[in-house]
């Protein structure tokens, strides 16, 4: 392993590191933007020019705010959680392309920080032991609805993650590659050679999967704050809830991303074009992440267990047959 | 404007309808049923179209307070005003009494002494906004329509027992001079644009 190499990975990783934490507090502001004007209201108005400040003032208020550790708590559980989720799901987008590659200055810049060949399963897999910050957290907070968000936090855990594992294999078995760039280039041909055309069912799965595994509103029930107050983070203040915080905007932006990429086409020929179109599809992904929360109700932890269970694995498995049907035949 | 469809009083016929709500299925099979209607029947891009649609027409209805307030009725009893004489522009009342004996809630104190002309004139008058409950029998009692109604509602204080005193209450001289003093519509009065805003009753179904 070369020092240039090494130089350059650091740098992605700071850059990505950096970018994807002021994105997620970004994230807050749209979040609250496009939720209040869906319901007709303005949002944050006061600090700054249309509350564009709003950001910088959480973040000093989530910075300042005293780090409470209560009695009771599992203390050293209670203070590595939050670091998980956030920690995880930045270690997730390591395999993640960003961009196609670039040349500055003569030198051709892959912007992604390392191009596994187990690519989308890993992604997949570190982002699903992100769920264990809000499960160690929830358990180790000495309180009930912390407690009850933690028990909810593996009924999620085991239901989406069958769905998601089983919808993404068909795909794989058209590729034939668990890496996110193979994805991108069997898809190049445009927007006829994407994916979602020949997989639509494991295209709608694997973006249910998605919300469950953000915990966006449909099955926003790990931190349903009309239930269980904010579930695992109602023990947690100062930068330790931001730290879930991040990491749930984070997870947010990084599944975005994984769904064009593997779905619809990425950055198609890896021109300047394609890479704006992969902005805007991860921008359309991101605003459906808010877009259904201000329009659709949440669902019972049973009735997500039994939609992944009873309907979503089934169809999953079928449309894995079909797909080795076809394609044997 | 016209009244016959708020003196209609059929509302049956005019768009209202009992909602048809199914059995809720007992055996499997229209347990599944039930699932792929409502799997199918795209409910779920409706209530998206429908945030959409008003994120897009963009009609938003926050007030912004401080800045922005909204009107409000000429009936609104908020802190008390004490009005003056549109001819000399001297005082309204004429300390007779009659508000600080009908207040039910004993928050009015007034004083009076007889001044230089042999006239009552009235000496101290103090409104503890603490007891007041802005019932307005002092306004209605009023002979004179001296003692009125504002629109002054915000209140904020260091104590509740917050008091308004007659100098307060007083319309002050230059805004007497510049004839911008307004009279209490008072009891009765129609909010503006009522009409407009008035909503049918239904009184059967």
């Amino acid at each position: 392993m070369d020092t240039a190499y090494l130089i350059e990975t650091i740098i992605k990783v700071v850059v990505i590191l950096l970018i994807f934490s002021a994105l997620a507090g970004i994230g807050t502001y749209f979040e609250r933007k496009i939720l209040a004007f869906m319901q007709r209201r303005l949002g944050p108005m006061y600090v700054g020019p249309y509350g564009l400040l709003q950001v910088a003032a959480d973040g000093i208020k989530l910075f300042t705010k005293e780090d409470i550790i209560p009695t009771n708590v599992v203390g050293p559980i209670f203070k590595i959680a939050p670091v998980i989720t956030a920690a995880t799901a930045f270690i997730a987008a390591a395999a993640i392309p960003f961009f196609p590659q670039f040349t500055i200055f003569g030198y051709t810049v892959h912007p992604i920080v390392a191009d596994l060949n187990i690519g989308i399963l890993y992604i997949l897999g570190v982002m699903a032991v992100g769920l264990f910050g809000p499960l160690l957290g929830g358990m180790a907070s000495a309180n009930k609805f912390s407690l009850l968000s933690a028990a909810r936090t593996a009924a999620v855990f085991i239901s989406y993650e069958v769905v998601s594992g089983l919808s993404i294999l068909a795909p794989i078995m058209m590729v034939g590659s668990l890496s996110l760039i193979d994805f991108n280039n069997y898809q190049t041909g445009g927007i006829s050679h994407w994916i979602i055309w020949s997989q639509p069912v494991a295209f709608v799965l694997f973006w249910i999967a998605a919300f469950a595994e953000t915990g966006r509103t449909p099955f926003h029930l790990i931190a349903n704050d009309h239930e269980i107050i904010d579930g695992f983070g109602t023990e947690y203040s100062g930068m330790r809830w931001g730290l879930f915080f991040i990491g749930e905007y984070a997870n947010m932006f990084f599944i975005s991303f994984v769904i064009p990429l593997i779905f619809l086409g990425g950055y198609g020929d890896g021109s300047l074009l394609g890479a704006l179109g992969l902005i805007g599809k991860v921008a359309f992904f991101f605003f459906f992440f808010l877009w259904t929360r201000a329009a659709w109700p949440d669902v019972r932890p049973d009735q997500l267990m039994w939609l992944c269970w009873k309907v979503l694995m089934p169809l999953a498995v079928i449309n894995v047959v079909i797909t080795g049907l076809v394609m044997m035949f | 404007m016209k009244m016959e469809q708020f003196n209609d009083r059929n509302v049956a016929d005019n768009g209202y309808f009992l909602v048809d709500i199914e059995d809720y299925p007992t055996d499997g099979w229209g347990k599944f049923k039930r699932v792929v209607k409502r799997s199918f029947r795209g409910e779920l891009f409706v209530g998206l179209w429908v945030v959409l649609r008003e994120m897009i027409k963009f009609d938003i209805h926050t007030v912004q307070y401080p800045e922005e307030k909204l009107p409000i009725g000429p009936r609104y009893r908020a802190v008390h005003e004490m009005k003056r004489l549109w001819e000399s522009d001297t005082e309204r009342c004429i300390g007779c009494g009659l508000c600080e004996k009908i207040c039910i809630s004993d928050c009015i104190r007034m004083d009076t002494k007889i001044d230089e002309n042999s006239r009552k004139e009235v000496s101290e008058y103090t409104i503890n906004l603490g007891r007041c409950i802005f019932c307005g029998y002092c306004a209605e009692v009023c002979p004179e329509l001296a003692i009125t109604h504002g629109g002054e509602y915000e209140n904020a204080s260091q104590q509740r027992e917050h008091f308004v005193d007659y100098e307060y209450m007083l319309t002050p001289i230059d805004k007497m001079k510049a004839g911008t003093q307004m009279e209490f519509e008072g009891f009765g009065a129609i909010t503006p644009h009522e009409d407009e805003r008035v909503k049918k009753t239904p009184l059967a179904y």
